[in-house]
């Protein structure tokens, strides 16, 4: 078999993907993680299933940033001596390992505290530029009554909330995108929901409930024939997917480094440099102007003019690091690898009777994140069970909401993998949740 | 020797989830709350009337809640109504303080809950001394009796005693 261009056919991943992780690759990568090996609940083994809310940091990532404070710190950006010099190089270097990640150019991607931040980031910028800041350059990112802007009802509420905000401040209005029975946002709606009155397109690469993958080109070709802008929340597709933000021809992209085997506290924000350089400041302060006098002010060309204040150098170190090391597992190898466990996933959760999967079924574009819900079991209850085997998965609404609602459940538990995630792991899950309907009497 | 998961999940618990006390929502009431728990998306929507005594002091009468959510917070909302369904609004807040403690325990029973000292009001509440070891699930048992709380000191404040 060498058709490597199917993502249609069966679900037998040696037969679709290049190159998977072997079991000695997998097992080098296990033990690159510390927290992999420790126990919890009385001496079992952790079995992690809740990388979707946050990953595991290899020790090369624990390392960087270590190795950032006992050698290398001081202030970037300012200050003569090599300490200063030092910092800054390691500063920019980090930048310049996540910005080739996704392949954008290092003055492409702006630092942020996490992905919400990023996000926040654009939606203000567009308020400020509404008030005329940013003179007639940011006019583009202005908004007015009888403007929209275009969400989806998949969203994670950092995409959903932010942009609420903004048509309350502006005026504009929010319509959104509906998901289909999968949980795929409905690219048939786009030639009705997007329409010249659309300024802006938010939408999800891969939805953190669901794990559905979504086709951005329909998406950006919409919003290109209509003029709008399109912004990308990434977080769920990075750290599992090879990514290239520029093929995807997005304008903005959001994505944290917690989820992507690095730090918590840091985040990148991707915007096509002419839309950088034409959007006024959000946070102002030290760092990100030129020249500044008591009347007013000049700012530093992007990145830094959204980077204003002390970054945060020694986590955006981390993410490099972490970055680095996806990029050396290779991303098309860490993807077939988290494809084999999502189908394992599905099979897991299909095996169990009474347990309902909120998302595709089918192993074909998606992540193997996969939510759940089980007959007459609150999810709460569920996580609690799972967590007695040792098993930790998320429950709950994932801060997806209105996603939930579409599916007429308050909450879902929701068992997500990444690159460390192993067969044997899928099979504890499987086994301690073939025991939850029984430990609470329902069922047969 | 149960494990903290059988003290967790006690049957008591199992069955005022599966056949909850006092759901359902009343006709006749003098104020209805809604709370969240907003980490989990738990709900419970309460009403309450309140009566006066003889003395005119005001008395919890008919409470009813509806909700979604875990068997520890629909339990718990159940426990709750039948605690303090009927008793004086100022001892119903000092069961839900009694309450509280509990969960504030981590899972080591406080002497007010003993054999010698537990108010029997509370005598289904002491299967939640599980709870207390799961910090997550504190909020899921405080969920019920936070709404009850909230709705009886508004309708105190603003019910007239007498007159009714």
């Amino acid at each position: 078999m060498t058709d490597t261009l199917d993502r249609t056919g069966p679900a037998d991943e040696h037969d679709v993907a290049p190159r998977t992780l072997g079991p000695a690759e997998l097992a080098a990568v296990r033990a690159d993680f510390p927290l992999l090996t420790r126990t919890v609940r009385d001496g079992r083994p952790l079995v992690y299933l809740d990388s979707g809310a946050t990953s595991q940091k290899p020790e090369v990532v624990l390392d960087a940033e270590q190795d950032f404070y006992a050698q290398r710190n001081a202030a970037v950006h300012r200050g003569a001596h090599q300490l200063a010099e030092e910092a800054t190089e390691a500063f920019e270097t980090a930048r310049h390992q996540v910005a080739s990640f996704v392949g954008v150019a290092d003055d492409e991607l702006v630092w942020t505290s996490n992905a919400t931040a990023g996000l926040n980031l654009v939606a203000y910028a567009m308020s400020n530029a509404t008030l005329g800041r940013g003179g007639d350059a940011a006019r583009r990112f202005a908004l007015a009554p009888g403007d929209e802007i275009v969400v989806t009802e998949a969203e994670h509420h950092a995409n959903l909330v932010p942009w609420q905000e903004l048509a309350a401040r502006t005026g504009a209005t929010l319509r959104w995108l509906g998901v289909d029975d999968d949980g795929r946002i409905r690219a048939d709606e786009l030639a009705t929901v997007v329409t010249d009155r659309t300024k802006v397109l938010a939408f999800t690469h891969a939805s953190n409930v669901t794990g559905a993958i979504t086709d951005v080109a329909p998406f950006v070709a919409r919003a290109r024939e209509v003029g709008a802008l399109t912004v990308l929340d990434a977080c769920q597709s990075v750290p599992h997917l090879p990514v290239d933000l520029p093929a995807l021809g997005v304008d903005f992209a959001a994505f944290s480094g917690h989820k992507m085997l690095g730090p918590t506290g840091v985040g990148a924000l991707y915007g096509r440099r002419e839309l950088l350089e034409a959007m006024p400041p959000v946070t102002t302060g030290g760092s990100m102007v030129e020249v500044v006098t008591m009347e007013s002010t000049t700012y530093a060309p992007p990145p830094r003019r959204f980077e204003a204040g002390t970054q945060m150098v020694s986590q955006a170190v981390g993410m490099g690091a972490a970055a680095t090391y996806l990029a050396e597992l290779g991303m098309d190898a860490v993807a077939a690898h988290e494809r084999h466990l999502s189908g394992l996933l599905l099979d897991a959760v299909a095996s169990v009777p009474g347990v309902r999967v909120i998302g595709p079924t089918e192993n074909v574009d998606r992540l193997a994140t996969v939510s759940f819900v089980v007959d007459g079991v609150h999810a709460h209850d569920v996580g609690q069970v799972l967590d007695d085997a040792g098993v930790a998965v998320r429950v709950g609404h994932h801060c997806a909401q209105p996603l939930h609602r579409r599916f007429g459940v308050a909450a879902t538990a929701r068992a997500s993998a990444a690159v460390y995630t192993t067969d044997e792991e899928i099979a504890v899950f499987r086994e301690a949740l073939a025991g939850v309907r029984a430990f609470f009497g329902v069922g047969d | 020797m149960s494990t903290p998961m059988e003290q967790l999940y006690q049957q008591l618990i199992l069955d005022h989830a599966k056949h909850p006390a006092h759901r359902g929502a009343q006709e006749a009431y003098d104020v209805e709350v809604h709370h969240v728990n907003p980490t989990c998306g738990d709900e419970v929507t309460l009403r309450v009337r309140l009566e006066p005594d003889a003395s005119g002091a005001p008395v919890v009468g008919e409470l009813t809640w509806t909700g979604q959510g875990c068997s520890i917070s629909q339990a718990s909302a159940s426990v709750m109504s039948q605690a303090v369904a009927g008793v004086p609004v100022e001892r119903a807040l000092a069961l839900s303080a009694d309450f509280r403690e509990l969960m504030d325990s981590r899972g080591v029973l406080p002497e007010k809950f003993d054999d010698d000292h537990l108010d029997e009001a509370l005598e289904d509440a002491v299967a939640f001394v599980g709870v207390a070891r799961y910090p997550a699930r504190i909020k899921c048992a405080l969920l019920g009796w936070a709404a009850m709380k909230d709705a009886v000191a508004q309708a105190a404040a603003t019910t007239p005693e007498e007159g009714r």
